[in-house]
């Protein structure tokens, strides 16, 4: 070290600690990193920046202009059904919540299993993912929807049969425009199996679908897909959140039963981190984009939409509905109800300390995006036989029971205090925005005030 | 219904719709023929038991596609993804195929007696693909294992982020995609080329001088400091 060099830190030491706005300590070590190791870092879990979301818009509800539904007496439906369009066997759900596409080999088998068993339980959907479908999975979820990825791994057409919806996938939130990615450590003899991939291999799916491209094709593929199941299985188009209004209207001219947006707060498994926080758009105005496409091309209430991204509450769901969503999916909010980021898991029937192995992946509870690793420290990510014994399915499928009930309840009390005997009655009026960003992105006016930027004054 | 007789089923007059309702009912081995086909895609698509399908002309995208059982005969050309993400079962197309013939394949064998377009065999998981003549550009592209045997030259990128599938090439190789090498053919791969010519048909391949690709398994696991490139 040279002398000047130590002038400099004897006087920071004395002035109060001055942080760069331009580079603050996250940047710094992430400069550190690519310069050590020359790649780009690979993480799960969604945009964990700041956007515009649902926490920006509140309810104006009943009062003297509008009359309420007794909170506590009066009947909300929340009866949602998927797939009118086309499919002579639509879903028929009992809650507007369904659990997003999540394969085996991302998560643990006893994870699928519990989310399968908790969706039966509460008359929902789950969906599966990269990788095809398990039995275990298809034995616990009553309403599966089996995912048509770009990769095909594992695709099988008797699964298509087996299923109950298909999803083609186009994108998804995380990483729109990119394929999905499961590293070596994660590709374990099973799952490699399922994936017809050598074991440990950095898998690296495809983009684009093998045997289409534009919509057009797109096209003659979903009529393949309804050909193939006798015309009876909804057939959703999901994508990540980019250019949301000519998705849809692209999806609906090709045949889609439901369309399933999914915004920039959307997680994964493993991607990098570059294409989680840099791409896409958020939920809050992909929603209002895709239903405004659906009602320009005249398919509302003929073409349903499922948005999913950072849907955390009862509160979100109501807002999405309100805004034009017929459901919505969820992912790492279902992860965490199964014990994601939990400091304890349980094992055994006790409470046991999971702090440790979080530093052993360089995080903590409450701050963990390693899902890459496979080293999930509660059983939830991972295929590492000891660890997925800390997710005990009963218990973790209680715990998604409970969550999905909790935000059925918090979704019927706004829909009952805007008026509301079902939730699907929620719409855009029952809303006003907190920010001036919200107002012109959901296009509900800014409270106080009847103004919507972008529309006139 | 006896096996031996054959069902026609009009395409023209029934719709694709109707022409695969009808097929779903049939017993087991029945054999079928299907009259003006007129290019319509989606023929015979989801078929999940042994029929003998034949297609008297020409068919559009995705025919036999999403099968498990069948086989089907096809005299015509066909249109994108002719057998695609096939099973078991085979399918023989006496005419051209075009993009993507046997996409995703698990396993079966898909024969086409002229030329075969772009990325055939994509994503291939265990299938055989006998192309009789040339193959077009990024065929076999991220094929994951099961045998490509083309009896032509092959276009651009052959083989490109190819796992363990492997390819024989009769003919000249434009060029070879990132991570696929060429390799020494062995006695076994001479054996499998006779298999597969014999499977096909085909007595145009001379087993002892076909070229073999693999993949040279560099970009198997992601690491950013040895220069791989893509």
């Amino acid at each position: 070290m040279n002398i000047e060099h130590q002038d400099a830190s004897d006087h920071s030491a004395m002035e109060p600690e001055r942080q760069s706005a331009t580079f603050p300590v996250e940047v710094i070590h992430r400069i550190q990193t690519m310069s050590k190791t020359g790649r780009y870092e690979i993480r799960g879990w969604g945009a964990k920046r700041r956007v515009p979301n649902f926490d920006d818009l509140t309810f104006v509800t009943a009062s003297a202009s509008r009359y309420p539904l007794e909170g506590y007496r009066e009947q909300c439906d929340t009866k949602t059904v998927l797939g009118t369009r086309f499919a002579s066997k639509p879903l028929e759900l009992d809650i507007p919540i369904t659990i997003a596409g999540m394969s085996f080999g991302s998560l643990s088998a006893h994870a699928k299993d519990a989310l399968g068993r908790a969706a039966t339980i509460v008359g929902t959907s789950t969906t599966t993912g990269d990788g095809g479908m398990t039995r275990e999975e298809r034995a616990a979820s009553k309403h599966l929807v089996y995912q048509c990825l770009p990769s095909r791994y594992g695709f099988n057409p008797r699964d298509v049969h087996d299923a109950d919806a298909i999803e083609v996938v186009v994108g998804q939130g995380a990483k729109p425009g990119g394929g999905g990615m499961l590293l070596g450590q994660k590709v374990s003899e099973r799952v490699a199996g399922m994936r017809t991939l050598p074991v440990g291999v950095d898998q690296r799916s495809a983009s684009r679908h093998p045997d289409w491209t534009g919509p057009d094709d797109l096209t003659i593929k979903i009529a393949e897909l309804r050909e193939a199941t006798n015309w009876e299985k909804p057939i959703y188009v999901k994508f990540g959140a980019t250019r949301v209004a000519n998705d849809v209207k692209l999806a609906i001219a090709a045949g889609a039963d439901v369309v399933v947006v999914d915004g920039m707060q959307g997680g994964t498994g493993a991607t990098q981190e570059v294409f989680i926080e840099h791409t896409g758009i958020p939920t809050l105005p992909a929603v209002r984009l895709a239903a405004e496409a659906i009602r320009e091309v005249g398919k509302t209430g003929e073409v349903q939409l499922i948005v999913s991204g950072g849907i955390r509450t009862g509160a979100d769901v109501a807002k999405a509905l309100a805004l034009g969503a017929d459901a919505v999916s969820i992912g790492v909010a279902s992860l965490i109800a199964l014990g994601c980021n939990a400091a304890h898991y349980f094992q055994d029937g006790e409470e046991r300390d999971a702090t440790a192995d979080y530093a052993l992946i360089g995080t903590s509870p409450g701050h963990c995006n390693r899902c890459e690793t496979g080293r999930c420290p509660v059983g939830v990510t991972t295929q590492d036989p000891i660890l997925t014994e800390r997710l005990d399915p009963d218990v973790a499928a209680r715990w998604v029971v409970n969550y999905l009930k909790a935000l059925t309840m918090e979704l019927t009390t706004l829909a009952r205090a805007c008026g509301k005997s079902s939730v699907h009655n929620l719409e855009p009026e029952d809303l006003v925005a907190l920010t001036i960003e919200a107002s012109a992105m959901a296009k509900v006016p800014l409270a106080g005030t009847s103004w919507i930027p972008g529309q006139g004054f | 219904m006896d096996a031996m007789t054959q069902t026609v089923l009009n395409c023209r007059e029934l719709g694709v719709t109707g022409v695969n309702r009808a097929l779903r009912e049939l017993p087991v081995g029945s054999s079928v023929l299907i009259a003006e086909p007129r290019g319509a895609h989606n023929i015979g698509v989801g078929m999940m038991s042994h029929l003998d399908i034949t297609v008297d002309g020409n068919a559009g995208y995705y025919c036999g596609g999403l099968c498990d059982g069948p086989n089907f005969i096809v005299n015509g050309s066909v249109g994108w993804g002719v057998g695609e993400n096939l099973m078991t079962g085979s399918i023989r197309v006496n005419g051209n195929a075009s993009e993507s013939a046997g996409a995703s394949a698990h396993g079966g064998l898909l024969v086409i007696t002229g030329d075969a377009s772009l990325r055939t065999g994509i994503s291939l998981k265990g299938g055989t693909i006998a192309v009789a003549g040339r193959t077009g550009h990024m065929s076999a592209f991220m094929a994951q294992a099961g045998t490509i045997l083309v009896g032509g030259d092959a276009g651009d990128s052959l083989g490109d982020s190819l796992y363990e599938a492997v390819i024989y090439v009769g003919g000249k190789v434009r060029s070879l995609g990132a991570d696929a090498k060429y390799s020494d053919l062995t006695p076994e791969d001479v054996a499998k080329v006779k298999e597969i010519a014999a499977a096909a048909g085909f007595d145009h391949i001379d087993a002892q001088n076909v070229t073999k690709i693999s993949s040279a398994k560099t970009l198997y696991n992601f690491d950013a400091l040895k220069n791989q490139r893509y």
